[in-house]
């Protein structure tokens, strides 16, 4: 076997073994990562920060923990900024696992925004987790009538009308916008149904292998932004100006795919010329 | 009469729900929340049908020791943990539910997730080769938008990154939206074969 027959056939382990090798050692090393802003994502950005104080925004959490690493910075980013316009959030999981993560969330920001800012996030007035329904399809759709209809109670099954930041909220047509964050194939109900049958606007939040499947909607003005993968909220971090949990991570990720990028090359070098020298022959 | 009445059932409402969104009349949003309503509570019987057949399948694994019966276990210990939890033991806002969510599933789920990288990273080694003129397109397609979500790689805001946001943007842009369109007159043509009683496959017959 020849030098680019054995390239293009390395057993991967190798490849396991060097990509582990890659991660761990850009886990330990501290160096930023330059990151250019796409505009699907300032659209978003944009959005939330032309929006006055008591405004409401309904954020869908509808993600399970295996996509938490790429989604949750997309969700902190987005409730940290909105909690400090004042602008309150309607939160929802229409995904099985999704409530753990919206609660989680929830929390986490409520802690950090009184750490930071010493300002007082309450639950009921300026924020609240409807929690979860099955079968996203009739949840969503039942949520353009009313949100009463999936959600007479929230997560902690207090009754939604005694909320107070819910009295006078009806329907999507009582919220400035949508913003979906999801690692599955719900997002298309969101659109045909939330935005296609109830004109709420819409913008989404996605896997990094999700986003180039969205782009058409984008397009057509279906959603007016979208946020794809790691890079998507680490966009977002450096739009607010708050470099933190997928800045983090891009710096890692950034390098992985150096290596997958080599790996691919590398692999086609050997397989090309070991195919030369087979024609050759 | 046992096919007659499933079929009316079906053909009515499928009807209704066809003719509602072009009447909005109050009593025509008034029956469609209350059939929402009601498709929501069918939604939770098939949760708990679903979750029967889990117990089911599980139990009859162990009774008959099949292959990797311990998992069955682990299963049924889950299931009846979590549920222990959230209705008998201080609700979703307890200690041991929180913990159990936050300190065992989401790192059982990411560890899966995370292992998804490797196999990624060998798969694009070893099958990611320009083997046809089609799969070259493919290769350096991929390899173009690779780059520009690289920011070391990429150029920002070079010509590479126009690159790839015409290939997002053009040759991506029309096929899925032929696939789309696709889908969607697809989904219109069985939904009125359903309506109308020529697909009865939901009934268990051909």
């Amino acid at each position: 076997m020849n030098f680019f027959e054995r390239l293009s056939k390395l057993d991967r382990r190798w490849v396991y073994l060097i990509l582990a090798g890659v991660v761990v050692i850009t886990v330990l090393m501290k160096f930023s990562t330059p990151i250019r802003i796409n505009p699907e994502v300032r659209a978003i950005y944009d959005f939330v920060e032309s929006r006055k104080a008591g405004s409401y925004l309904h954020l869908a959490v509808d993600y399970d923990p295996g996509s938490q690493a790429e989604m949750h910075p997309m969700t902190y980013a987005i409730m940290e900024q909105a909690l400090a316009k004042d602008i309150k959030i309607i939160m929802t999981a229409l995904s099985p696992n999704g409530p753990g993560m919206a609660e989680q969330a929830m929390l986490n920001i409520m802690d950090s925004v009184r750490l930071h800012t010493g300002k007082e996030v309450v639950y009921g007035r300026d924020i609240c987790f409807l929690g979860y329904k099955p079968y996203p399809g009739i949840v969503i759709l039942s949520m353009g009538q009313n949100y009463r209809i999936s959600f007479p109670s929230d997560y902690y099954n207090t009754p939604t009308d005694s909320l107070p930041m819910m009295q006078g909220i009806v329907n999507y047509s009582n919220v400035d916008g949508i913003v979906l964050i999801t690692g599955t194939s719900g997002v298309d109900y969101w659109i045909a149904y939330a935005n296609g049958r109830y004109n709420a606007p819409l913008a989404v939040g996605l896997t990094g292998v999700m986003a180039a499947d969205y782009y058409p909607y984008l397009k057509s003005g279906q959603i007016f932004g979208l946020m794809g993968g790691m890079l998507g909220a680490a966009e977002y971090e450096t739009l607010a100006g708050r470099p933190a949990r997928a800045m983090e991570a891009m710096r890692v990720q950034v390098w992985a795919h150096m290596v997958i990028i080599i790996f691919i090359l590398v692999g086609n070098i050997g397989f090309l010329a070991s195919r030369r020298r087979g024609g050759a022959r | 009469m046992k096919k007659e009445i499933p079929l009316l059932i079906v053909f009515v409402s499928g009807l209704f729900m066809a003719v509602q969104f072009f009447v909005p009349h109050a009593s025509s949003e008034f029956i469609y929340e209350f059939v929402m309503e009601w498709s929501i509570i069918i939604g939770i019987f098939a949760l708990a049908l679903g979750i029967w057949s889990l117990v089911r399948v599980s139990v009859n694994k162990i009774r008959r020791r099949s292959e990797n019966w311990p998992y069955a276990i682990v299963i049924l210990a889950g299931l009846a943990a979590m549920m222990v939890f959230a209705l008998a033991w201080g609700g979703l806002e307890s200690y041991m539910f929180r913990s159990f969510f936050n300190y065992v599933m989401i790192p059982l789920h990411a560890t899966m997730f995370s292992l998804l990288a490797f196999f990624i990273a060998s798969a694009a080694f070893r099958a990611f080769r320009a083997r046809t003129a089609l799969a070259t397109v493919l290769l350096i397609s991929a390899l173009v938008l690779m780059l520009r979500f690289n920011p070391y790689l990429g150029p920002l805001g070079g010509p590479e990154a126009g690159l790839a946001q015409w290939v997002l943007n053009v040759p991506n842009l029309a096929a899925k939206r032929a696939i789309i369109i696709g889908i969607g007159l697809g989904m219109v043509a069985t939904s009125l074969k359903v309506i109308l009683g020529i697909e009865r496959t939901y009934m268990g017959s051909d």
